[in-house]
């Protein structure tokens, strides 16, 4: 590990050694914050009961399946638009101004029309996130090289392998971005939908155990998000670093 | 020619949406989605009423305070951590992971240490904003060409007098891009709180009219919060491309 990475290390765990020291002191009421080990501690006899099976599942399956549904309608959206430039002009002060507006403010509106279910979670994920792969995509179509195309004619290709071998690989780091901006806007605009109102689910559970006054169960909760959180996008920085590590090798 | 052309087009899909919305009431119904026109009628008639003002003013004040914060705190960390490279270097990619964590999660402990009052919602839009605007705030210092600080030693300007005359001139336009952005999540952030176990604010009023089943009202209040926030983007998006064009 790098002397840099080392001392971040340190300052962390210097972090939650001071909040774990305050808590056992007395210092921060239990009440408020319980000391860190007993946030993990409740986690893991939490987890070991497999009473969060169903809600972890739950969540994390419609996380994943606004993921997957941004990303894949996203992706087709922004080839779509990029096909016709004249919406694509008139379009552009929307995609400005679309995440400098606060558009989860439409999930009570989708209660009201779809009722207390998933549909009104999935949809304001949906909204969320796909814009930022539309944009991804669009960015990432606009910097292929246009020699590609001259590539392409001298090796007669159609145009369907020309967009996979050629066109796909130029874009590939704009449509990177473009998936982990996703990644992250599913996650929040999720538990974001379950915290505020939803039937079930790990943000309905969080908010549960606040108003139950239950900070065990709570701060087990909010740790497991965090984690999962924190481990997918270390994931997805890992393998940033490793394309760009890729493609600096290309050149060399 | 063409600029007029464009404007059209936008024009013309902003009248697709409303279209859109029409078509939505013919389905949905009138009491989960209110008719366009009844809707803007609905606003017009209701944004003077004492109820609407007084959220409005709570949601204000509540986004003043916490943009207080956030800029304070933001350019703090961003000037230290742009100014000390270790800093910088080892608390970036901790900013960074904190920047894109669902924060969500965190509000019932802001509101176990805050309160259920005006300073739980302050303080968890602060906490939306301080990152963008300390990371940019970081990028933007680190940025600056070395010969600056070499002249400003040079001329022996204390440090304070460095990052006045020196570091914030030639950081200030990437530093406003976070001051919008900051402005932006900050804005969010306030919304959702006021939208969990609040009675005041504009995000409070639309989970009530929610429960009343007041169609109009909860469009009401989203078209106004979309309106607000596009028109101080696009005001903070004009001073930013000034700034960026006068250095």
């Amino acid at each position: 590990m790098t002397r840099i990475g080392l001392i971040r290390l340190l300052v962390v765990a210097a972090l939650i050694g001071a909040l774990e020291l305050a808590c056992r002191s007395g210092l921060i009421d239990h009440r408020v914050i319980i000391a860190p080990s007993q946030m993990a501690s409740a986690l893991w006899t939490l987890l070991a009961s497999g009473a969060l099976d169903a809600d972890i599942a739950r969540t994390l399956g419609m996380i994943g399946l606004v993921i997957a549904l941004s990303i894949v309608l996203g992706f087709a959206a922004g080839i779509a638009i990029h096909a016709l430039p004249r919406l694509r002009r008139a379009l552009d002060p929307f995609f400005a101004t679309y995440y400098a507006v606060p558009v989860f403010i439409f999930y009570p509106v989708l209660i009201a029309i779809f009722g207390l279910s998933v549909m009104p979670i999935v949809l304001i994920g949906v909204a969320t996130a796909i814009v930022a792969m539309i944009i991804a995509t669009l960015n990432g179509l606009d910097r292929v090289p246009r020699v590609l195309g001259k590539v392409a004619r001298v090796h007669r290709l159609g145009r369907f392998a020309t967009a996979l071998q050629l066109q796909l690989p130029a874009a590939a780091p704009y449509l990177f971005t473009g998936i982990k901006l996703a990644v992250s806007y599913g996650f929040i605009a999720v538990i974001a939908a379950e915290f505020i109102l939803s039937p079930a689910g790990l943000g309905r559970d969080i908010a549960d155990a606040y108003a139950d006054f239950n900070n065990r169960r709570m701060y087990a909760l909010i740790l497991f998000l965090l984690v999962v959180a924190t481990l997918v996008n270390a994931i997805l920085h890992g393998l940033d670093m490793r394309f760009a590590a890729r493609r600096s090798g290309d050149r060399s | 020619m063409t600029a007029t052309r464009r404007t059209a087009d936008t024009l013309f899909i902003l009248f697709g949406l409303v279209v859109l919305w029409e078509i939505l009431h013919r389905i949905a119904g009138e009491t989960a989605m209110p008719a366009p026109l009844p809707t803007f009628a609905y606003l017009l008639h209701n944004l003077t009423t004492p109820r609407f003002i007084a959220n409005l003013t709570t949601t204000g004040l509540e986004l003043g305070y916490a943009l207080l914060l956030a800029y304070g705190i933001g350019l703090a960390i961003g000037v230290w951590m742009g100014a000390h490279r270790l800093s910088g270097a080892v608390g970036e990619p901790i900013l960074v992971s904190l920047y894109s964590l669902p924060k969500i999660t965190l509000y019932p402990v802001v509101l176990l240490i805050f309160g259920l009052g005006i300073s739980g919602k302050v303080a968890f839009g602060a906490l939306h904003g301080v990152l963008p605007v300390a990371l940019l705030t970081m990028g933007a210092i680190r940025a600056i060409p070395p010969v600056y600080l070499r002249a400003a030693r040079t001329l022996q300007l204390s440090p304070w007098q460095t990052i006045a005359t020196v570091l914030l001139p030639a950081a200030l336009p990437e530093v406003f891009t976070g001051l919008r952005i900051g402005f932006t999540v900050t804005l969010l952030g306030v919304l959702l709180g006021e939208m969990f176990a609040s009675k005041e604010g504009l995000g409070a009023m639309i989970m009530n009219a929610l429960q009343l089943v007041q169609g109009e009202e909860m469009m009401t209040v989203a078209i106004v919060l979309f309106a607000f926030a596009a028109l101080a983007n696009g005001f903070l998006l004009f001073i930013e491309h000034r700034l960026h064009r006068r250095v």
